[in-house]
């Protein structure tokens, strides 16, 4: 099973400059817990320190916010594309 | 001379060199212009504002450019009217209209963001900018691109109001039109952003862009003799306008030019689409994002940017929110025009409309003074009244026809 996850600009410093990365988990919080594994200090980035996702990160699963579906129990399949973006453009 | 310190996290609070970033590396919040207040009050006196040209620039040292401005020479420092026949059909005292729909050269607010998002792109040394937008940013990207001499990049969703789309395209930019709704357009734009070194004018140019709507405040100020008023009806897309606007206060404050700014700030929004109005008076600490529903495009952003901000403002301010219906709305536009003369989208329909709402509420008081912001022209919105506002009566060129159907006068 293959996820493609793609990573904003602010963050491939910590993999290694790549923008989409492969993962295989079965849900958004054990994505976000195997990128840790991968590439450690990024769950610090996007979660908080009670371990929620940062108020200004929003991530979509087949370009649908998460916050639409189940959250971070959102559950994942192969095939399905996830971004992390940041929560900052907009303006009109 | 410079007067930019660098940016900084509005969240964390890390510092970053002022370059054309947007989002803080650590935790993702927002990038701000952090300027050098001691040197700026050394220089800028109301004497020296009011001996300038009557455009955005005049307030040169808040803003965050550090050569001369590329464009925006005409746009800015529009007229503040005193609404009287508005005031009497509200029933109060003191009322004003902060009247946007006549900024140049694209009759929206945006001409103030983009003129400083440009003037700061040819400063950065880019050749292209672009833009996510409903509508209003796309006008004033394309035609201040022009102005500037810059390679243009529009993306727009695909139900846009042909008047939008039109008054994009005249200006020659490469305009794509996105199938999807504004917060599609702008999560593409986000990813293009990360891969092609374009200046996004609402991406990474974004903390430079957003000082541009201070003016808007600035103005207001100004034009009061150097006060701000009681109560100030902002409208409300990503949430950003009524924060700088705030700011705007605060900073003129912080220069000694005018008293400690005690104005209450409200936040409007359409139903269709008010999850900052809906944060604000469920008293929620997170702001939810939906799926817009609304004739009020150029408020329709459902997950938006600045929404925590916003909220912040009206809390600090001691403001509240309202949202209103679509047909609210069109009442709203209308009863601006028939009253003041001014024809406006339907974002100043949803703000007249809240603002009426709030003073048959009580909680904007009759004998304080209130200020309505109008951030954009109805002549690209005419659809929505199209079937709203009556027919004309047709006659023969004769005066017998005339007077058969219009009546004898």
């Amino acid at each position: 099973m293959t996820i493609k996850v793609r990573i904003p600009q602010p963050l491939q410093k910590l993999t290694d400059g790549k923008g989409l990365i492969e993962a295989s988990a079965s849900d958004v919080k054990s994505l976000i817990d195997e990128l840790e594994g991968k590439f450690p200090g990024i769950k610090d980035r996007i979660c908080d320190q009670t371990g929620k996702i940062r108020r200004f990160i929003n991530i979509y699963v087949n370009e649908e916010d998460i916050r639409f579906l189940q959250g971070e129990t959102t559950s994942l399949k192969d095939g399905y594309e996830v971004s992390i973006v940041p929560a900052i453009a907009g303006g009109k | 001379m410079s007067y930019i310190k660098g940016l900084k996290c509005r969240e964390c609070g890390r510092e970053y060199p002022k370059d054309p970033l947007f989002v803080c590396e650590y935790c993702f919040g927002s990038l701000e212009v952090n300027y050098d207040y001691d040197k700026i009050k050394e220089r800028l006196t109301k004497e020296k504002i009011g001996s300038r040209p009557k455009n955005l620039w005049r307030y040169k040292e808040l803003l965050p450019i550090e050569g001369e401005p590329a464009t925006g020479l005409n746009s800015g420092f529009t007229p503040l009217v005193k609404a009287n026949n508005l005031a009497e059909a509200l029933g109060v005292q003191e009322l004003y209209v902060k009247d946007d729909s006549v900024c140049h050269p694209t009759l929206s607010f945006k001409d103030r963001v983009v003129a400083v998002a440009l003037s700061k792109a040819k400063e950065f040394g880019f050749k292209t900018v672009a833009c996510a937008s409903t509508g209003n940013l796309a006008n004033s990207v394309a035609a201040q691109a022009a102005i500037a001499r810059f390679e243009s990049y529009v993306f727009i969703p695909a139900d846009l109001e042909l008047g939008k789309v039109l008054g994009t395209l005249i200006y020659a930019p490469n305009l794509v039109m996105v199938d999807g709704n504004y917060d599609d357009v702008n999560r593409l734009c986000a990813e293009i952003a990360s891969k092609y070194n374009w200046a996004f004018v609402n991406i990474n140019i974004r903390p430079y862009y957003a000082e541009g709507s201070k003016t808007h405040g600035f103005e207001i100020a100004e034009q009061l003799g150097w006060k701000t008023p009681d109560h100030i009806i902002v409208p409300c897309a990503g949430g950003s306008l009524i924060t700088k606007i705030w700011k705007g206060f605060k900073e003129f404050h912080k220069l000694g030019l005018i008293a400690s700014p005690e104005t209450k700030i409200y936040a409007a929004q359409a139903e269709g689409c008010s999850p900052i109005v809906n944060a604000i008076k469920e008293k929620s600490d997170t702001i939810k994002p939906v799926k817009p529903k609304t004739i009020a495009k150029s408020l329709a952003i459902g997950n938006p940017a600045d929404g925590y901000y916003a909220m912040e403002t009206v809390r600090e301010t001691g403001g509240w929110a309202e949202s209103t219906t679509d047909d609210e709305i069109i009442e709203g536009i209308k009863l601006l025009a028939k009253t003041e003369g001014i024809f406006t989208e339907t974002a100043g329909g949803v703000t007249v409309s809240v603002t009426k709402k709030l003073i048959e509420q009580g909680i904007i008081p009759k004998d304080e003074s209130i200020v309505i912001s109008i951030t954009g022209n109805g002549l690209k919105t005419q659809e929505v009244i199209q079937h709203q506002i009556g027919t004309p009566i047709k006659i023969k060129p004769t005066l017998r026809s005339f007077e058969d159907e219009v009546g004898e006068i």
